[in-house]
């Protein structure tokens, strides 16, 4: 029977949300396929995480818990991903940081096609195509995997979290395959995180993007509007290269790409890099002085003004509202 | 140090809006459009050159940068380009860009570096025309070496490297020891990410990539650039991937500019309900 195994996302014993949707889309090819599918928690401690998973629907969570996958890193995590990843079809994950660091190294260990950061699972007649956004999103490329294990990995704003589904998956642990050679070679030094109160990027209802225009008043100008509208931060390169916005805020083809119902890019020109990573939003705001700036082609709605002025304007005026 | 540093050429990535798709759908049309390196292997270049050289102004070359392209003999004016920069030396392995995906490329490049048994491969963490994220990872593991992608940082020590890698939620350093496999994100290219042993550690470099001078041009027609039959270095060139057919993306269409702060947010409350 071909089946479909999640591979899970956790940090510190919980669930990272970038697993809910690669489980969408395993519910997707499982029910295509006409098999089931499991879920993999793999790392130290994950017990807390093991139990999340439980309440996604799967047919069974295996865990994989062991002191030397404390800290993640691809060369511990991949034989045991692939050695269990044999048995099924497909083997997911989201194409986070992380799943985009690991899943590829799992292809290349059991010498699998890989279908990086898909877009859309199409099914036709009981074989899987991915479609997925090619050339900074200006086209989409239709493809399929031959090798008998396909590795694929989902792009997070265009699958939907996946909801608990009521009942309470089996648990069964599964043996840690002992690394190769590569894993004495590399050791995790330092993880320094960047430290928000607020939403998830990838998450957020609502967007407040920055670039390069703020500069130094990056976050006196927007952490107000953020506050506002409880949204998430997020920047363009220009802004994360000049140290304005950590880097870990980057929208774009190669930074996050988010889909929100609301994002305001202020002060952002709008380069296709850029638009890669935020044009599926739902509704787009845009502040830029500049009346022709590419931005203004993809905003549902435009403010041609000068950001220093406006943004503690829209603050005000956004308070007044909400209160009225 | 001697430093392995893949590089595509791609269809104009500030262009890639103007990519066509035929009415078919059997293609990408990319004509019309300059051929340009990969941003990210042009970033890996820059970064292999600094961490094999002095640091100083002018610069004193101290260990071998190796580049190769898998592509049909016009790549070369890809890789003369590299020359240029300042890569020691080229190969071309000779491959058509649709008979390639990226796990016959890691493959082939892993028969290469054990002929040519760098210390380090320097890569770009992604190819803007495929945006695939894929070679490095399977190339590592195919090796069974050490990787540490998207490299913001590298500080060269003694038989390895410190990385700082940009991940969700802040940046992980990891100690690789050689040989290792990198690929580099954005940021490896500004003034103090890079420093080899022999960098004076107050060395500043200037941000971006550096541009080749004419005389290098000149001097590049003269550096080495094999050629390298595919079947050389992979004796099995089956694609694991096909693609049926390309779709242009749904047009988004331009809203409208509005007057003032108060028409933004009385639209945004009672047109666009988004508040
Ligand atoms: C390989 C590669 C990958 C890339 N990936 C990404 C990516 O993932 N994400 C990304 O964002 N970029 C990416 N880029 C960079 C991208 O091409 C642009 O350079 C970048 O997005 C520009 O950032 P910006 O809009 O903040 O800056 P700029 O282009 O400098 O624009 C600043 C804007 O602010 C406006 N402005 C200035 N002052 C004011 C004011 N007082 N009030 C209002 N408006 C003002 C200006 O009119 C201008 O439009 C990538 C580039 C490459 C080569
Ligand atoms: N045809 C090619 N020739 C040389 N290097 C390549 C080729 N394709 C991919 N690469 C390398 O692999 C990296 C990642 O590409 P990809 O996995 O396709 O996004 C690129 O940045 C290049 O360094």
């Amino acid at each position: 029977m071909a089946n479909v195994l999640v591979v899970a996302e956790s940090a510190e014993g919980k669930l990272r949300k970038t697993t809910h949707s690669a489980v969408t889309f395993a519910r997707q090819a499982a029910q295509a396929l006409g098999g089931a599918f499991s879920i993999l928690v793999i790392g130290h401690n994950v017990a807390g995480a093991a139990e999340e998973a439980r309440a996604l629907g799967a047919d069974k969570v295996l865990v994989a818990d062991d002191a030397s996958l404390k800290d993640y890193l691809a060369e511990r995590y991949a034989p045991t991903v692939a050695e269990v990843g044999k048995g099924y079809a497909v083997v997911v994950g989201t194409a986070s940081a992380y799943g985009k660091d690991l899943l590829a190294r799992v292809a290349g260990r059991l010498g699998s096609g890989y279908a990086a950061d898909i877009s859309e699972l199409l099914v036709e007649g009981g074989t899987l195509k991915y479609k997925r956004p090619m050339f900074a999103g200006n086209a989409f490329g239709i493809m399929s995997v031959s090798t008998p294990v396909q590795v694929v990995s989902v792009r997070q704003s265009a699958f939907a979290a996946a909801e608990p589904s009521g009942g309470s998956s089996d648990v069964a642990p599964v043996a840690v395959v002992a690394p190769g050679a590569a894993a004495s070679r590399i050791e995790m030094v330092s993880f320094d995180q960047v430290k928000s109160e607020r939403p998830e990027l990838t998450e957020a209802k609502v967007v407040v993007a920055g670039g390069r225009a703020l500069k130094e008043r990056f976050n006196e100008i927007l952490d107000p509007l953020a506050d506002t509208l409880t949204a998430a931060l997020g920047a363009s390169r220009a802004a994360c290269d000049a140290g304005y916005a950590p880097s870990d805020l980057q929208v774009g083809q190669t930074g996050k790409v988010v889909a929100p119902p609301l994002y305001f890019a202020i002060g952002i020109s709008g380069a296709i890099q850029h638009l890669a990573g935020m044009k599926n939003s739902k509704v787009i705001v845009a502040v830029n002085k500049d009346g022709d700036a590419p931005i203004f082609q993809v905003a549902d709605y435009g403010l041609v003004a000068d950001l220093f002025q406006v943004v503690p304007e829209l603050v005000k005026q956004l308070k007044a509202a909400k209160a009225g | 140090m001697k430093i392995l540093v893949p590089l595509k050429r791609v269809a104009d990535p500030d262009n890639a809006n103007k990519v066509k798709i035929p009415a078919s759908g059997a293609t990408i049309e990319t004509t019309g459009l300059e051929w340009k390196p990969n941003p990210f292997d042009e970033y890996a270049l820059e970064a292999a050159l600094r961490l094999t050289e002095d640091g100083k102004a002018p610069k004193v070359r101290a260990g071998e940068v190796v580049v190769v392209t898998f592509g049909p003999k016009e790549t070369e004016t890809t890789l003369r380009a590299a020359l240029a920069t300042g890569a020691d030396r080229a190969i071309r392995v000779d491959a058509a860009d649709d008979k390639l995906d990226g796990h016959l490329v890691a493959r082939a490049l892993k028969a290469l570096v054990e002929r040519e048994k760098p210390d380090l491969v320097l890569m770009g963490k992604q190819a803007v025309d495929g945006d695939s994220n894929q070679v490095g990872q399977i190339l590592a593991e195919q090796l069974d070496y050490p990787m540490a992608t998207f490299a913001a940082t590298m500080k060269e020590e003694a038989g390895g490297l410190l990385v700082g890698r940009e991940v969700d939620g802040g940046v992980i350093t990891l100690r690789v020891k050689f040989p290792a496999v990198v690929t580099v994100d954005l940021r490896i290219v500004a003034p103090t990410s890079v420093y080899s042993m022999k960098t004076a550690p107050a060395f500043k470099y200037n941000d971006g990539v550096r541009f080749a001078a004419l005389p290098a041009i000149m001097a590049a027609k003269k550096k080495p650039l094999a050629e390298v039959k595919l079947a050389d270095l992979a004796a099995d060139q089956g694609l694991r991937v096909t693609y049926h057919g390309f779709q242009a993306p749904p047009a988004r269409k331009a809203g409208i500019k509005v007057k003032d702060v108060t028409d933004l947010v009385n639209r945004l409350k009672n047109e666009a309900k988004a508040l």
